[in-house]
């Protein structure tokens, strides 16, 4: 299966917001190379906390206090140090800090709900958070997003680029959510769930899950079959 | 045998508490010389504004060079989300022809990615000069794209701004590439 038969396609009508933003022409594709320069040098510094989501108020945020944590590498299973992982999330209650997220549902004083960090020498990178609640959309009737957290991230090469979300394991929501679903493989689908990891979670204080992340690397083999 | 890749998900609509960072759309800082103002609007198949965007440019220097982390500073990189009327802006400087893989030399460009609620994938496009018609016009990439597409890839100037439409879909869609 090709890189490409492994990703969600532009063009998935059950995803309503795809139906006019994706492109109806075919991407023009450029010779091998034309894509191998590194990836963007983000512009900011990231101090102690940024890790911490439970950190940036007076008070603790209320919900089940997580830790994040896993490994970032590319397709060769070579660990990308010092690269830069950005999350975002919706409260406990499955609302964002945006003024555009209208779901009637409380907001938290005490959480922001967006971190960032450096991967260390083993690729690995680590949040504290909460566990984000599940939020109604209007793609179609009664639809509810699974609890989610977006990740973006550089890795080595401008190729390496992506921006996705981890999902929590035995969440009821996944199998009838559009943008989960368009992933056309189920091994596919299942990257994107983080595992519960009893190593992670630590005693009387959160629970840990595991999620690590594959991304593109220099002169990838675009056509080389899984297994 | 290489490891399947983490499958990319939409950037969603609410990227706003997370991505978009104080004068991310400064490339270059305002009052510098040779400072160049790029201004844009994200349309839909519909012709409407694309009110939740956030796009994301990457260039090299005026020598063509991609810094790295060897350099010590980061530069060439911004980030802009956009506005109800779907409306981008960046401030950047120009940047220098780049060498291609096959020996021949790319015009400048500024490497532009999209992101936005409905895309499942992020987009990466170009954007060129308009005052580099010669390069233009040997530009490897500009080559690969069918002519009557090719103005989608090249800014317009309007009275010394730089304009750069983003048309997601139908008429006059812009080019994209694929990673």
């Amino acid at each position: 299966m090709s890189e490409d038969e492994r990703e969600p396609p532009y063009l998935y009508p059950d995803y309503v917001g795809t139906r006019l933003r994706a492109p109806a022409k075919p991407l023009v594709h450029l010779p091998e190379g034309f894509h191998d320069f590194p990836a963007p040098l983000f512009p900011r510094t990231i101090a102690d906390l940024d890790h911490d989501l439970t950190r940036r108020h007076s008070g603790e945020p209320l919900g089940e206090r997580i830790i994040v944590t896993g490994r970032v590498l590319d397709s060769d299973g070579r660990p990308l140090r010092n690269t830069i992982v950005e999350v975002w999330q919706a409260n406990a209650a499955g609302r964002y800090l945006d003024q555009d997220d209208q779901h009637p549902a409380p907001l938290d004083p005490n959480f922001s709900g967006a971190g960032r960090c450096l991967t260390d020498g083993d690729g690995r990178y680590r949040f504290i958070t909460i566990k984000p609640g599940a939020y109604p959309w209007k793609n179609h009737r009664n639809a509810w997003r699974p609890a989610h957290i977006h990740f973006s991230l550089f890795g080595s090469q401008f190729r390496s680029r992506l921006v996705t979300q981890m999902y929590f394991p035995g969440d009821p929501l996944m199998p009838r959510d559009p943008i989960l679903q368009s992933i056309p493989d189920q091994a596919g689908r299942e990257r994107l769930v983080s595992h519960f990891d009893p190593e992670t979670t630590e005693s009387e204080w959160a629970l840990g899950y595991r999620w690590d992340v594959v991304l593109r690397g220099r002169a990838a083999t675009p056509f080389e079959d899984e297994g | 045998m290489s490891a399947p890749l983490t499958p990319s998900q939409t950037v969603g609509p609410f990227f706003g508490v997370g991505l978009p960072f104080e004068r991310g759309e400064q490339i270059a800082a305002p009052g510098s010389a040779g400072l160049i103002r790029i201004e844009g609007q994200v349309l839909d198949g519909n012709g409407d504004a694309v009110p939740d965007a956030l796009l994301e440019i990457w260039q090299p220097d005026g020598h063509g060079r991609y810094r790295t982390m060897a350099d010590g500073e980061a530069a060439g990189f911004g980030r802009c989300r956009t506005d109800p009327e779907g409306a981008f802006i960046f401030l950047t400087a120009k940047p220098g022809p780049t060498p291609a893989p096959d020996g021949q030399t790319q015009a400048p460009h500024c490497n532009v990615t999209v992101f936005a609620r409905g895309l499942l994938r992020h987009l990466v496009t170009r954007m060129y000069f308009p005052d580099e018609t010669a390069a233009n016009a040997t530009d490897p990439v500009l080559n690969l794209v069918e002519p009557a597409r090719r103005e989608t890839l090249i800014a317009k100037n309007c009275g010394g701004v730089l304009h750069f439409d983003v048309r997601l879909q139908g008429e006059r869609e812009t080019v994209f590439f694929a990673i």
